[in-house]
């Protein structure tokens, strides 16, 4: 039990300093690496509470995929580097105050439910999927979400076919100067617009235009 | 006594309250910034690792299942949401030549 403490307070303050240092850095490459650590410690928090495969999948989608898209994007974007503060407007920080206001009042909102919440004497006993201690955590998920959970599990591969397709289209450009493969033209080229009958006369050639 | 059973014993409400910290840190990112979009997304980012960590430890203290399955299509839809706003905003800044959070006001007339 103490270990469970120990280590719930090592990582929730590493994920929660790591949160900050994620909107406060000022270099965007130092942001995401918090970033990552951030999802480090959350899913170890996963792990610690008996959600392995949400920890492991956490690992593998956050830190694998989406931080290494985030990175690859600032450095493609050259914006690595600011030279002032980013909280700071053409404005000056006028619009500190109230933002800080807005956002500690939902903090302290969230906190005063969950507070309130703690002393309703019998907790909402919903349990329609028990967990079952048990077989594996993954080997629950697996017989949960391939059965009962099927058709939303096939929506959200088509979410991400959805995403990538659009991410496509979106960065796709055409340039000019580049000699690119179609096959629909080299499908449809005729005989007539690709061969060429020349009379070539003695001593002179032919003059082949490209 | 009492108080120090409070800190020493984790309970669900200790990752509650850790999970809204971490959504009001996101929250503040999104309202401070006033530079950078790619840290609105970061920020939007931890708004639902927030709501993940709060949707998985009700899940294991409440023993249902539900809400793991709810953080599987959290983390999908997470995903598409990054790739497609970083398309976006590679797009911006191929058009514009910024992506400075001031300099974009083509829709505030």
């Amino acid at each position: 039990m103490i270990a469970h403490t120990i280590f719930f307070y090592t990582f929730s303050l590493i994920a929660v300093f790591s949160s900050i240092m994620v909107i406060v850095s000022k270099n965007t490459v130092h942001s995401v690496f918090f970033l990552i650590l951030d999802f480090i410690s959350v899913s170890c928090l996963f792990i610690m509470i008996g959600a392995e495969f949400l920890g492991m999948i956490m690992l593998i989608v956050y830190v694998g995929a989406v931080a290494v898209l985030f990175l690859f994007v600032v450095m493609m974007l050259n914006v690595a580097q600011q030279k002032n503060q980013w909280f700071e407007s053409r404005t000056g920080y006028s619009h500190m105050p109230i933002g800080l206001i807005v956002g500690l009042v939902i903090l302290f909102e969230l906190i005063i439910v969950v507070g309130g919440w703690k002393y309703k004497p019998n907790l909402i006993s919903s349990s329609s999927i028990n967990i079952n201690q048990e077989v594996t955590n993954t080997h629950s998920i697996g017989n949960v979400l391939y059965t009962d959970y099927i058709h939303l599990f096939q929506l959200s591969g088509i979410i991400l076919l959805v995403a990538m397709i659009g991410a496509i289209v979106l960065t796709f450009r055409k340039r000019s100067g580049i000699k690119r493969q179609s096959y629909t033209k080299q499908i449809s080229r005729e005989r007539l617009e690709s061969v060429q009958l020349v009379e070539v006369k003695t001593n002179e050639g032919v003059k082949i235009d490209d | 006594m009492k108080e120090l059973k409070l800190m020493t014993e984790i309970t669900l409400i200790h990752y509650l309250i850790s999970g809204a910290i971490i959504f009001t840190i996101g929250v503040i990112g999104i309202f401070l910034n006033r530079k950078n979009v790619i840290v609105i997304l970061m920020s939007i980012e931890l708004i639902l690792l927030a709501v993940n960590i709060n949707l998985v430890s009700f899940s294991i203290f409440l023993n249902d299942l539900n809400g793991q399955i709810f953080t599987l299509f959290i983390l999908t839809v997470a995903a598409a949401e990054a790739a497609i706003g970083l398309a976006i905003i590679v797009t911006y800044y191929r058009n514009a030549g910024t992506i400075n959070v001031e300099d974009i006001r083509n829709l505030k007339g």
